[in-house]
This record gives C-alpha cells, sequence and structure tokens, in this order.
C-alpha cells in the first residue's frame, strides 16, 4: 500500500504515513511492536531497532517514497550523516528530512 | 520488451557493449533469462529478453533509474554481475590523476552503486547473487598495473565485507579473478607483458569466456547460497 501523487509533491503527513506503513512491514517481519507515533525513536540506544532492522526500515521508506513521488531519493545521503543532530533520530525528524529532499 | 509476468530469471549485468559482459549477456539471453545490461555506448542486441541502458556506471542517478524499472517491470532481481571496468596499464609515475579517478569510478564506485541498489531490490526475495569481476593482477602484484590491481583490491574487500552485510538478506556476493582474457582491455599490452604474466600461473594459459561462464554458473546455482565472500581466481593463482 503507497500513496500516489501526481506532481511529485507530498505532503509531511503522506511522508508519515508511509514511515508507519513501514513500521507495519518491520513489526510483522520481526514480531516487533514499534508504535506508530511521530515521537517514536527509530535510531540510538532508546530504539528498539537494531542496526539491521533500521537499514530494513529505512530502505523500505526510500521505495515507497519513490514510489509515491517518482523521484529518486537518497534518504542515507551526506547530509544525513554528517548532520550533528541525526535525522534518523525519531518518526517526526526523518520526515521532516525526506521532506526536505523530495522538495530538492 | 520483455514479457514482465513471466518467471524468467532476471540479471542485471553491466558493460554489455563488449568484452565479456557482451558474451555473458548472450549466453544468459540463450539460457532464456532477462538480461538488463548497460555501457556508456548503445547496443543493439536481437532480443525481445534484452534492455540496454546508455551510463556511465558511477553515475548514481541513472543507475536508480535502471533499478526503478527494474522494481516497476519486474518487480525482482536474481543475478547482478558487476562486469564493467577499464585498466590502464602504465608506470604509476606516468600515470594523471584523471586515469586513477576514472579507474576507480567505474571499477570500485560503479561496482559499489550497483551492489547497493541490487541488494535493495534482492533484499525481498531470498537467493540473491551478486558476482563481480577481479583480476589476478591483485595477487600477482604487477608492475605497471598499480592503479588497476588497487581497484581490484578494492572490489576484493568489497565484495567480501558486502558479502558479510548482504548474508542478511540471503544475498550472495563473490568474485571471479580473471586472467588475461583475448578481449580490448588487454589489446594495448605488449605480448610479451602476456607472456610473462601467463608464466606466472599454474596452468599455462590465455582465459576464455567459457571459464567465466563455468564461474558465474557455480556461484549463482542454487546451492551456491553457503558460498559467500568468495575471490575465485583462475589459472591456479
Ligand atoms: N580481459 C581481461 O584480460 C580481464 C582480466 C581480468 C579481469 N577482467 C575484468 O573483466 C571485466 C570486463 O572486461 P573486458 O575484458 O570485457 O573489457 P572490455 O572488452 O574493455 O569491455 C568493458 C565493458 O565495460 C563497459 N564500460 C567501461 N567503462 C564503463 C563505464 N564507466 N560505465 C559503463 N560501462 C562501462 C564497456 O562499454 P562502453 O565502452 O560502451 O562503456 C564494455 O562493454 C572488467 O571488470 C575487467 O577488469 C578482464
Amino acid at each position: 500500500m503507497f500513496i500516489k501523487t501526481t506532481d511529485n509533491m507530498i505532503t509531511k503527513d503522506e511522508i508519515i504515513e508511509i514511515i508507519f506503513n513501514s513500521i507495519d512491514e518491520i513489526n510483522e517481519q520481526n514480531r516487533s511492536s514499534i508504535p506508530k507515533e511521530a515521537s517514536t525513536t527509530l535510531f540510538g540506544s532508546q530504539s528498539e531497532l537494531d542496526s539491521l532492522g533500521l537499514v530494513h526500515l529505512i530502505t523500505s521508506i526510500e521505495e515507497k517514497t519513490e514510489e509515491a513521488t517518482g523521484k529518486n531519493i537518497t534518504i542515507a545521503d551526506e547530509k544525513a550523516m554528517s548532520l550533528s543532530y541525526s535525522p534518523f533520530k525519531t518518526v517526526e525528524t526523518l520526515a521532516n528530512y525526506i521532506k526536505t529532499l523530495v522538495d530538492a | 520488451m520483455p514479457d514482465q509476468t513471466s518467471h524468467k530469471p532476471v540479471m542485471l549485468i553491466t558493460g554489455t557493449r563488449k568484452g565479456i559482459g557482451n558474451y555473458l549477456a548472450n549466453y544468459y539471453l540463450n539460457k532464456g533469462f532477462i538480461v538488463i545490461g548497460c555501457s556508456r555506448g548503445e547496443l543493439d542486441l536481437k532480443s525481445e529478453n534484452y534492455i540496454h541502458y546508455c551510463l556511465d556506471v558511477a553515475d548514481e542517478n541513472k543507475v536508480k533509474n535502471i533499478f526503478r524499472d527494474l522494481k516497476r517491470d519486474f518487480g525482482r532481481l536474481d543475478v547482478l554481475i558487476n562486469n564493467a571496468g577499464i585498466a590502464s596499464m602504465n608506470h604509476s609515475m606516468l600515470t594523471p590523476l584523471s586515469t586513477v579517478k576514472k579507474i576507480f569510478d567505474t571499477n570500485v564506485t560503479g561496482t559499489f552503486l550497483f551492489s547497493r541498489e541490487a541488494a535493495k531490490i534482492m533484499r525481498k526475495s531470498t537467493g540473491g547473487r551478486i558476482v563481480n569481476l577481479t583480476s589476478v593482477a591483485v595477487p600477482l602484484k604487477l608492475a605497471g598495473e598499480a592503479i588497476y590491481a588497487a581497484s581490484k583490491a578494492a572490489v576484493n574487500n568489497l565484495t567480501q565485507i558486502l558479502a558479510a552485510e548482504f548474508a542478511d538478506f540471503g544475498i550472495t556476493v563473490n568474485a571471479i579473478g580473471a586472467t588475461p582474457l583475448r578481449t580490448d582491455l588487454i589489446k594495448n599490452v605488449p605480448e610479451e607483458k602476456i607472456a610473462k604474466l601467463i608464466s606466472k600461473l599454474s596452468i599455462k594459459r590465455l582465459g576464455e569466456f567459457e571459464d567465466v561462464v563455468n564461474a558465474v554458473e557455480f556461484f549463482i546455482k542454487p546451492e551456491s547460497n553457503y558460498i559467500t565472500g568468495q575471490i575465485l581466481y583462475f589459472g591456479g593463482v
């Protein structure tokens, strides 16, 4: 299930929806129960995800965002990896970061 | 355009315009695969199961476009062969920086980009296979091949580390360490240099396309799901 937009435009809420869909996938795969909330921590010691889980999640979100916007994006880009406050920290920060990528 | 509903295996080969990549493309088309190929130049392969892309393997956006189409049209990728490669046989003191960059871009960056994108699609089904092309120039440490050998040493390391990282997704990553084979890649290497190189092999002959096919066949067969991170050198090196 993904949201198909026509003109490359996607709202932050739609991105959050994509992230939740990907969390569903991971939860199903790993029998985990990562909560679908904007404040959910995805990265760091507070996160329920192990490093492989994070790889799965980011890859799945990237794919769904590309499907929805028809645009090529790389979430783990240079900027994301060099920011002192990781954009992968929570669902909210990740959605904000992806929004800047699709709007660029 | 290949039949998208078929269950034919889907193979992506880089560098299909000529040489080893071209041979492999024809071989696997004859075997009933769907082959997606690419090179900087055009290739007009008369097969409805072949799709060609013109690109530089180090061009991230164009590489991503191939995978976007692959996902849309077939929804999967079974085998990736990172074959595109260039060489420059020269003394390092006579090697321009632009050549160094070009060789690393093609041989290392290209291999990395295709592997990264392939893993993203292969992770959805188990049994993905990645095969890289490397060279006996690495273990033989041949004078005159510093940059080429260094780039292939990087491919070897990449092969082994990607093998570890992608194992979680059921993807194997291996490499074929070919000996000299009669293609344009070595056409400017003087005969005596090739003869000297062959004298260092246990089996003293040039490599053949069939040797490469034999190794690819071994790495991609389902029974090889426990074989990963291996560099298979030809000729007893
Ligand atoms: N022949 C040997 O003796 C030998 C020995 C050991 C290992 N190998 C390895 O085997 C692989 C194939 O070599 P080969 O002998 O078949 O060489 P080749 O005959 O020169 O063919 C190289 C292929 O790669 C493509 N290519 C080169 N640069 C590219 C780029 N930047 N982007 C996209 N495609 C590119 C070329 O097409 P375009 O020019 O149209 O781009 C061509 O199809 C290489 O990785 C090589 O290092 C060869």
